[in-house]
């Protein structure tokens, strides 16, 4: 099997090499449609702004090359939220893979004053629940995940996770080919492993 | 837009097998972080793992402490010779090939070139402090060419007589008139993404935590509040998270010397209401 990471401008492609190697599977990480297209699987991972994560692919014509992929593909983070319609950090236009749109998390209207102040970013373990693919085979309701994002994808017809933070939103995303998760599975210890190893295993 | 209610409703029971007793709730965890002195590329304080082949390696122990349910691990390189530094990326490199739970690398961390060879080999965040307060500026740059989830601004301080906590650099030797506050504030403008606070009245003092500066620092920051200095026992990570109000309680000895085990510490920390991952 070849699996190919997208390589592009937005980080942490070496924490998911390295979680790869932890389980035994090798990858090839490439920037080359022609690469791209002809990968068994494809992990689009990324730590970053959006804007300028849609510019860099669209520049290199990958935008149009990852939108029409028919392997499974898994976008993480960053690269989940590209895979969405449109996002509120610097009003950018994404990928249009799925439906939701990203927002930025923002405090509850009629904040009591004495509630803990609310951390932007999100950093940190938080569960999942509703899990509803198969990429989440063998992991059970309300694993804990490691999250670092500002902006997150609101829930919709194509959400497969949820997670709660100011308001539940999409920790996990499916549709045809293409699945998405917010938290870093790279860095979710054995749950993150587990949920590698199942998209692996995705026939 | 949900409120607050909400986070009620989603309460769950744990039924009694579950262990540890207390209610699990959804949300975000509060973080147990144990920090790894190296110097040279290997451990530095003593430990008495037993268990372990050898303790003195910082992956090992670090794997140990992932395997524990430790949130997250800091690596503080103590290493004091510029020449040395090479040992230290190839020790990042180690860690991030054989631990799958995030980490931090700090010391002696003081321009973008440093951090980029340390994210390269796969540290997920670093830390600077006393670099960054002879030049904000440095943390600005991080910022833009990291971004600000991946830059810890640890800060040593110290509680004077006039009431007040201050800033002191290089190791707690130096003292500075700025208030601790103050240059926490500036420092999450310029775009820290975290601030690690260590009070130097109560480091090694196994008395508690610092709580009013750390409250302080997390009822106005934006961004998370990493305690350290002064943990002995369960109750002061309670209390570091209620009356502190801290994002994560981080400490050494106490967990290098199995005074406290995490597995332990968090059961507890669940019993007394506080959510974290089990």
């Amino acid at each position: 099997m070849v699996l190919t990471i997208i390589k592009y401008n937005a980080g942490n492609i070496q924490s998911v090499l390295y979680a790869l190697e932890r389980i035994g599977v090798s990858a090839v990480v490439t920037d080359d449609h022609e690469q791209i297209k002809a990968a068994d699987k494809v992990i689009f991972p990324g730590v970053g702004e959006a804007s300028s994560a849609m510019r860099y692919l669209k520049e290199r014509g990958l935008d149009e090359v990852l939108k029409n992929l028919t392997q499974p593909v898994l976008g993480v983070c960053l690269g989940m939220q590209l895979m969405c319609r449109y996002s509120e950090e610097n009003e950018t236009e994404c990928l249009g893979i799925f439906d939701e749109p990203v927002k930025k998390f923002s405090p509850p209207a009629g904040k009591n004053a004495e509630s803990p102040r609310l951390k932007i970013p999100q950093i940190g373990w938080n569960n999942i629940y509703n899990l509803q693919s198969t990429l989440f085979t063998n992991v059970p309701e309300e694993s804990y995940c490691y999250f670092v994002h500002g902006y997150y994808a609101a829930l919709g017809e194509h959400t497969t996770g949820t997670t709660d933070y100011v308001q539940p939103y999409s920790s996990a995303l499916h549709k045809n080919n293409f699945y998405g998760v917010q938290f870093h599975p790279e860095k979710s210890a054995g749950v993150g492993e587990r949920i590698l190893k199942n998209f692996i295993e995705l026939v | 837009m949900m409120n607050e209610e909400l986070y009620k409703l989603t309460q769950l029971p744990v039924p009694p097998s579950g262990g540890g007793g207390g209610f699990r709730q959804r949300g975000l965890t509060k973080r147990i972080i144990p920090c790894l002195d190296i110097k040279d590329g290997r451990t530095v304080k003593g430990t008495n793992f037993v268990d372990l082949r050898d303790a003195g390696d910082p992956v090992e122990l670090g794997a140990f402490y992932a395997q524990q349910g430790a949130d997250e691990l800091v690596f503080l390189d103590i290493t004091a010779t510029v020449e040395k530094r090479k040992t230290l990326s190839e020790l990042v490199n180690r860690i991030a090939h054989h631990i799958n739970i995030p980490f931090t690398v700090g010391g002696g961390i003081s321009s973008v070139e440093d951090v980029s060879v340390l994210l390269q080999n796969g540290a997920d965040k670093i830390s600077v402090n006393s670099s960054a307060f002879k030049r904000p500026e440095l943390v600005c740059e991080l910022e833009k060419e990291f971004g600000s989830q991946c830059v810890v601004l640890a800060i040593d301080t110290k509680k004077e007589e006039d009431g007040e906590w201050y800033v002191y650099l290089n190791g707690g030797r130096l003292k500075t008139g700025v208030k601790c506050f103050d240059w926490a504030k500036q420092a999450v403008e310029l775009g820290a993404g975290e601030i690690l606070l260590t009070s130097m009245n109560h480091d090694g003092t196994k008395q508690g935590f610092a709580l009013d500066i750390t409250s302080k620092l997390a009822d106005a920051l934006p961004v998370p509040v990493i305690a350290s200095g002064g943990g002995g026992t369960m109750q002061h990570f309670v209390d570091v998270f209620e009356a502190g109000r801290a994002d994560a309680g981080l400490a050494a000895s106490i967990f290098h010397f199995k005074e406290v085990g995490i597995p332990e510490l968090k059961r507890y920390l669940r019993e007394k209401g506080i959510n974290v991952r089990i």
